[in-house]
């Protein structure tokens, strides 16, 4: 009676199917996963199996990206992130991932007990690479989700690294920091255009004590939001240029044209006030300052 | 010429996470040789704009850099090499204002003001290569006109 054991695994998967789901629902991975009812987590573990089998079916036990996963690819990925969130290691959601095998290949064994021994061997064999496979899609589905966060974090790191302050009436800053490539430049220049347009300024200053190093794409960066701010009626301050990246700007040719450039901050507000013609009065023997 | 021992890297450049290390790297390898603040400015802007066009133009490649010393004198040596559609004509790339991606069109030759030695090998089909070497305390290099 004993087919290829590729279809020996396959019929053992169909006709074991809710034994397999039942022990796998006591495991650690599906118990931890399916908290509030065990039903959820023998159903999940069915839709498990069924993969398995078709896997099997199609012959295609060592192929993570057989077709078979498709439909539970999502529900493994859901189970393998609910692992990490609980603060599981990759390798420890792996481990847990190895402990379906054997309650899976009892039921095997026992089911093989009239075969010959190079049969069970071979049986069990073919068994153990799909429970391999398997576990290589969760890792993969893992990795990806892991991506997916790094991603999520960069995009958030954009937003939060470019805060638009407001210094004064009609007049913000934004301190730059850190490495000004195109991705932030855009987010820094949309915030930028969107604040001058809310508080109505007429001065925006760009600090860029912060940058480390202005090449040439940086600077014209820093030229477009220039270029930009002023169509939108505000003019710009570039302040915070340390002395070693003027000299360096120079060798390089880079001239930021007709922006106005202040070594500090503090120099960029007092020239803005100035202009704006608010006065500054030094505090007074109380301590007081007037304006 | 000998080159010092250690300190000798690959790094690759594929992506604009890549740009960000080959600067740090740059600027601790030059601190490490000793060169001033301004200096270390100098090279690691010339290395911005180097490895930038490797990954954009080159469509991607290796930096090495290599300690080098002549004469009791430390330098730093970086090497940019691509495989990608190389240039055909070097004076043009060279001359400020020329882009062909819309950029500033300062980037190969403002690299050539910033450094003490400045090699390019390029063609057409093969790929680019420049090597450009800094020198700790030795005077900027003379401008020419260009
Ligand atoms: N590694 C390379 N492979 C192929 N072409 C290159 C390479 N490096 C530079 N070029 C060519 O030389 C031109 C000039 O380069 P350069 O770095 O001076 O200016 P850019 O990159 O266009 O602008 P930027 O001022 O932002 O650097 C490029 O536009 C490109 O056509
Ligand atoms: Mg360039």
């Amino acid at each position: 009676m004993a087919g290829s054991p590729t279809h020996e695994v396959r019929d053992f998967l169909r006709r074991r199917r809710e034994q397999i789901a039942q022990r796998w629902a006591d495991e650690p991975l599906f118990r931890a996963v399916f908290t509030v009812s065990r039903d959820e987590a023998v159903e999940a573990g069915k839709a498990v199996v069924d993969a398995l089998a078709q896997v099997a079916d199609a012959g295609r036990v060592e192929d993570p990206d057989a077709a078979g996963f498709t439909a539970v690819r999502e529900q493994l990925a859901r189970m393998g992130a609910a692992r990490s969130r609980a603060g599981l290691s990759t390798a420890q959601v792996s481990s847990e991932l190895a402990t379906l095998r054997p309650p899976v290949e009892n039921l095997l064994l026992s089911d093989l007990q009239e075969a010959t021994d190079t049969h069970v061997r071979d049986c069990v064999t073919t068994l153990s690479v799909l429970m391999g496979t398997l576990r290589v899609v969760v890792m993969q589905t893992a990795l990806s989700e892991g991506q997916a966060l790094i991603d999520r974090q960069r995009l958030q790191l954009l937003e939060v690294a470019t805060p638009v302050i407001k210094l004064w009436d009609g007049i913000v800053a934004v301190p730059l920091i850190g490495t000004l490539d195109s991705a932030r430049s855009q987010v820094v220049m949309e915030t930028l255009l969107e604040s001058i347009v809310e508080q109505q300024a007429r001065y925006a200053i760009l600090d860029i004590t912060g940058v480390p190093t202005v090449d040439s794409l940086v600077a014209q960066h820093l030229m477009k939001t220039v270029a930009a701010a002023r169509l939108m009626g505000a003019e710009c301050i570039v302040s915070g240029i340390r002395p070693a990246i003027a000299q360096t700007m120079v060798h390089l040719g880079l001239d930021l044209g007709t922006v106005v450039t202040r070594s500090s901050l503090a120099d960029a507000l007092g020239y803005v006030l100035h202009q704006l013609g608010v006065g500054i009065v030094t505090p007074g023997a109380n301590g007081t300052v007037t304006r | 010429m000998h080159t010092a021992a250690g300190a000798q890297a690959r790094l690759p450049i594929r992506s604009d996470m890549d740009l960000v290390w080959v600067r740090q790297h740059v600027r601790q390898a030059a601190a490490q040789l000793g060169f001033g603040l301004v200096d270390q400015t100098k090279l690691v802007t010339a290395a911005s704009e180097l490895a930038r066009n490797t990954l954009v133009y080159g469509g991607g490649g290796t930096m090495d850099t290599e300690p080098v010393s002549e004469g009791g004198a430390q330098g730093l040596r970086l090497t940019f090499s691509d495989e990608g559609p190389g240039i055909a004509d070097l004076d043009q790339a060279l001359s400020d204002g020329f882009t062909s991606g819309g950029g500033l069109g300062m980037g190969l030759g403002g690299a050539r003001r910033l450094v003490h030695d400045f090699a390019i090998e390029s063609r057409p089909g093969a790929g680019t290569t420049v090597r450009v070497t800094s020198w700790v305390g030795r005077a900027p290099r003379p401008r020419e006109e260009s």
